[in-house]
């Protein structure tokens, strides 16, 4: 598949339909990848990589290389066509700088999964069917497939590539998924168990603010947090309450736009499930308002900025002027 | 437990001078009525109040004072605002000294000098100036070209009236950016006046004011002959502790706070350009 | 000296320094999740290769009480936050991590000294642990770090089904002696510093088949100003997302920030940890020399490859653990970075 990636950019590099391409190169082992804006053929054919360990969303860095001149080609996999659409949403991108490409995915592992499993000494990884075989210094590992992929993929919402100006491959169907199996789970523990289980998870938190930064969700100019004048501003939680305080608040600000990408929890060092507490708020939002996927198609309106008296959830307010 | 660097002691404001528009002097002293403690000039202190912040300043008085220490600052951010609303008997939080302070008792000793600064620049000039009259034995011959946007905004302009006007043996140039009335001095940019008043470079040059100021004062040095080696300047960068291990000040293999603020321009030259 | 024990008394090992002081070991909370903690009876020390978290936040913790004050009408008290330590000891630190202190203690040590700091450090005693089995992700090597003979105050192997023990310095002697080791089966016999020397022989035949065995950074303090300016910097940059995920899991980062927070019941005074990655790092009312991510990426590799040992008499700021190469989010790391670095030297 890789193959017919490149061949793709290179031609339309050659035909000048783009200037840039972005993807994903690796560096010194098969995964460690970084997404890469590649300016020629040369480039592309040398660098260019897509693998198990693509995982990384490349939809938040068009908003800032869609500002630039000229086009820029873009692969996307099917959950990082759902962040484009609500970034199109947000009017983030600048449409016309953009060749979206919709190319498959089976799903994506991290190389942190095999390490934590015990796997070292990684020096090549190839897929076997279900299975990945890791060919390591002590000698060849196997690992099923789904226990090396991220929980996102595991239980994938969708493999439909809902915007692109081309398609490499199918488009792809929405799945039937079980993700919101995770967040039942919290659901049915006693208030108590579910805030020791959080107070454990995000006391663990080093404020790095990865989660943030890698968010298609999180595109303020001035994050609250880097903003003295907010009320809110903090690099570190000086006590408890306020390393849940710092997620929390993240989790309402993208509530309703977050489309469930799980790139918060791919990227955070500490192995925090943050994408969890976002996914509680979709469930919520389905519940209360009905089913609603963010970024499912352009131009859609959040239920949680489109509410009426008569959808309202919580209408009292609404209707009686004050709480009661 | 021995003394921690980081935890500051308390300082009584019992004076406050409203020098421009945007500048107060303010003199400190501690909560037994002595200095907090002996600088170099060119040192600085970290002054703070609980819950507003805390920030790097010049100490503007001669360490040959030795009832008080005093500050000018100009009204910049939350903290600083906060310092030009408080009153009299307001207790503050410093620490310090920081910095290395200007070469007075070896590079510059015996030397003429030439002081140079723009706006609130004079800060950091204002002590060493006043340790150098202080000890006028020490010192050449003075020339001082100081320079604001306006009249009001020339800092201490009494005290250079009254006292450095009528110092012997030293000189002071004073130039705003445009005509006003009741001006009858110099008119025009402080870098420019270097270049017309023709500083013999026998003289060791200190710069201190805003970025533009310096670069093109520097360059009408050079002009005149002056070599990197014989020009200082005294540096801004953001600090958090002043004692070179946060990292926010550090240029190289420099901490700005412990092995400046005060650089001259061929230390400078070998450290990356990122100031 | 190497004492040797079987590695079934290793709890019993433990237990016996537990009762000499504080006690701190690497605990597996999940397969994702070591980490230091206390000790106590039941705890199974952790065999994983590191722990999540590196070993800095003992001496320089993530948040760091520094004073209290209150103000009354125009008042301001003071109130010292800090307390003398407790002895404790640190067991199964890995080579690079306790080379990390090496390195933070010509920071935090160097004159004026940093008491919060010096208090924790000071009372510590460093147990190291010899690793066994090296991931690829490992580089300690390229800056003369000896996994298989880790540095710290005693030092710990565990091989062939026993525990291997070392006294390194005055206070690691001590601890060891202070052990009722015969009451464990220990024997001290020339066996077993060829046990050992066998193990670090096996491990360093290991080393040599990870792909970053011939990484070497280059001495490039004459070159300062040279690889500031290198066009190398763009590439490398580009695509960072500017978090401070690689500053707070590395062992030697060790920028802060002090803050106040205002409890109500008065202002407490704290330091936290910092990151040169972030934008409003050196930002000053005037605006900021660092503009854009380019400058505060350079910044950090160029602080730990060239700043720092030119500081420190060649020493870098860098110890490979690692760590950043498995948690960058974009994989950017500074293995990366010492690679451009050469090519373009």
């Amino acid at each position: 598949m890789q193959d017919e990636l490149i061949k793709r950019a290179c031609d339309l590099l050659a035909d000048g339909t783009v200037n840039r391409v972005l993807g994903w190169s690796a560096g010194d082992f098969f995964y460690d990848i970084t997404p890469t804006v590649f300016e020629s053929a040369e480039d592309v054919k040398k660098n260019f990589v897509y693998n198990d360990f693509c995982g990384a969303n490349l939809s938040k860095y068009l908003i800032a290389e869609s500002q630039k001149e000229g086009k820029i080609a873009v692969f996307l996999k099917p959950c990082d066509t759902y962040s484009f659409n609500q970034l199109m949403t947000e009017h983030r991108l600048v449409r016309d700088h953009i060749y979206a490409i919709g190319i498959e995915c089976d799903g994506k592992v991290s190389a942190e999964t095999l390490h934590d499993a015990g796997i070292h000494g990684i020096l090549n990884v190839q897929k076997d069917g279900d299975e990945l075989v890791c060919q390591t210094v002590y000698g060849e590992k196997r690992i099923a497939f789904d226990k090396a992929e991220d929980e996102r993929c595991r239980n994938c919402k969708s493999r439909k590539h809902v915007v692109y100006d081309e398609l490499l491959g199918p488009e792809g169907e929405v799945l039937d998924s079980h993700r919101f199996d995770e967040v039942e789970k919290l659901e049915a523990m006693t208030p108590e168990e579910r805030f020791s289980f959080w107070q454990g998870e995000l006391s663990r938190c080093i404020r790095c603010n990865a989660c943030r930064n890698v968010c298609p969700a999180c595109t303020c100019e001035l994050c609250v947090f880097d903003n003295p004048k907010s009320g809110v501003f903090s690099k570190a939680a000086s006590n408890d309450f306020e390393d849940a305080n710092f997620h929390i608040i993240r989790a309402f600000h993208v509530a309703g736009r977050c489309t469930d990408c799980g790139e918060c929890s791919r990227v955070c060092p500490e192995h925090i499930p943050l994408h969890l507490l976002n996914r509680k708020f979709i469930k919520d939002i389905d519940t209360l308002y009905g089913d609603y996927q963010a970024g499912e198609t352009e131009g859609q309106m959040s239920p949680l900025s489109a509410f009426t008296e008569q959808n309202d959830a919580e209408p009292s307010i609404v209707q009686k002027g004050g709480i009661h | 437990m021995q003394k921690e660097e980081l935890i500051p002691k308390v300082g009584v404001v019992t004076e406050i001078r409203q020098e421009t528009p945007d500048v107060k002097t303010f003199r400190v002293v501690g909560t037994d009525g002595r200095k907090l403690f002996e600088h170099i000039p060119g040192q600085c202190a970290m002054l703070s109040v609980p819950g507003i912040g805390e920030a790097m300043i010049s100490i503007t008085s001669s360490p040959t004072v030795e009832e008080y220490m005093e500050f000018s600052i100009k009204k910049v951010g939350v903290l600083t605002s906060w310092l030009h609303a408080m009153e009299t008997g307001q207790e503050i939080l410093v620490r310090g000294p920081y910095g290395n302070g200007f070469p007075v008792d070896t590079t510059f000793k015996g030397r003429d000098l030439l002081f140079i600064a723009g706006g609130i620049g004079l800060a950091p000039l204002h002590s060493v100036i006043n340790y150098v009259r202080a000890k006028r034995e020490n010192y050449g011959h003075i020339d001082i070209v100081y320079g604001s946007r306006s009249k009001e905004d020339l800092v201490d302009l009494e005290e250079i009236t009254n006292e450095w006007m009528q110092e012997k043996d030293m000189n002071v140039y004073l130039t705003i950016d445009r005509e006003e009335e009741g001006w009858d001095g110099h008119v025009g940019f402080v870098p420019n006046y270097v270049q017309e008043l023709n500083f013999p470079t026998t003289e060791t040059a200190v710069i201190c004011g805003p970025p533009v100021m310096i670069h093109f004062t520097l360059q009408g040095l050079k002009a005149l002959g002056f070599t990197d080696s014989q020009v200082f300047t005294t540096m801004e960068m953001r600090m958090k502790c002043g004692i070179g291990k946060c990292g926010r000040c550090n240029i190289g293999d420099k901490y700005v706070c412990k092995d400046g603020p005060v650089f001259s321009f061929d230390e400078l030259g070998e450290l990356p350009d990122e100031y | 000296m190497i004492t040797r024990i079987s590695s079934e008394k290793l709890p019993e090992l433990l237990q016996q320094i537990s009762e000499q002081e504080k006690l701190y070991i690497p605990v597996d909370k999940s397969d994702k999740l070591s980490v230091y903690e206390e000790y106590a009876p039941g705890k199974v020390m952790s065999l994983k290769l590191n722990t999540l978290r590196s070993a800095k936040d003992f001496f320089f913790p993530q948040v760091q009480p520094m004073a209290k004050f209150r103000m009354e009408g125009k008042k301001i008290e003071v109130m010292d936050q800090r307390t003398e330590t407790e002895d404790y000891c640190i067991f199964g630190v890995r080579a690079c991590d306790v080379r990390s202190f090496d390195v933070l203690d010509r920071v935090f040590l160097a004159d004026p000294v940093d008491t919060y700091y010096e208090d924790r450090r000071k009372h510590a005693t460093v147990v190291s642990f010899a690793c066994s089995e090296p991931s690829e992700t490992c580089f300690c090597h390229s800056f003369g770090i000896d996994a298989a003979k880790p540095d710290g105050d005693a030092r710990m192997w565990i091989a062939n089904g026993n525990v291997y023990l070392e006294g390194i310095t005055e206070k690691g002697e001590k601890l060891l002696q202070s052990l009722d080791l015969a009451a464990l089966g220990a024997a001290a016999d020339d066996a077993a510093v060829q046990e050992v020397e066998a193990e670090q022989q096996r491990v360093h035949e290991i080393q040599k088949r990870m792909p970053l065995y011939s990484l070497k950074p280059t001495d490039n303090r004459d070159k300062e100003l040279e690889i500031f300016n290198a066009p190398i910097w763009k590439e490398l940059s580009d695509k960072c997302l500017g978090c401070g995920s690689c500053t707070f899991v590395c062992p030697t980062c060790q920028c802060f920030d002090i803050e106040d927070f205002d409890s109500g019941h008065g202002v407490e005074r704290y330091r936290c940890w910092d990151s040169c990655m972030y934008k409003d790092f050196t930002m000053m009312a005037a605006g900021t020399p660092r503009k854009t991510q380019l400058e505060r990426f350079r910044q950090r590799f160029m602080h730990k490859l060239v700043y720092y040992p030119i500081r420190n008499d060649g020493i870098y700021s860098c110890v490979g653990c690692g760590r950043c190469l498995r948690r960058c989010p974009i994989h950017m790391n500074i293995v990366k970075v010492m690679k451009a670095m050469e090519e373009d030297a």
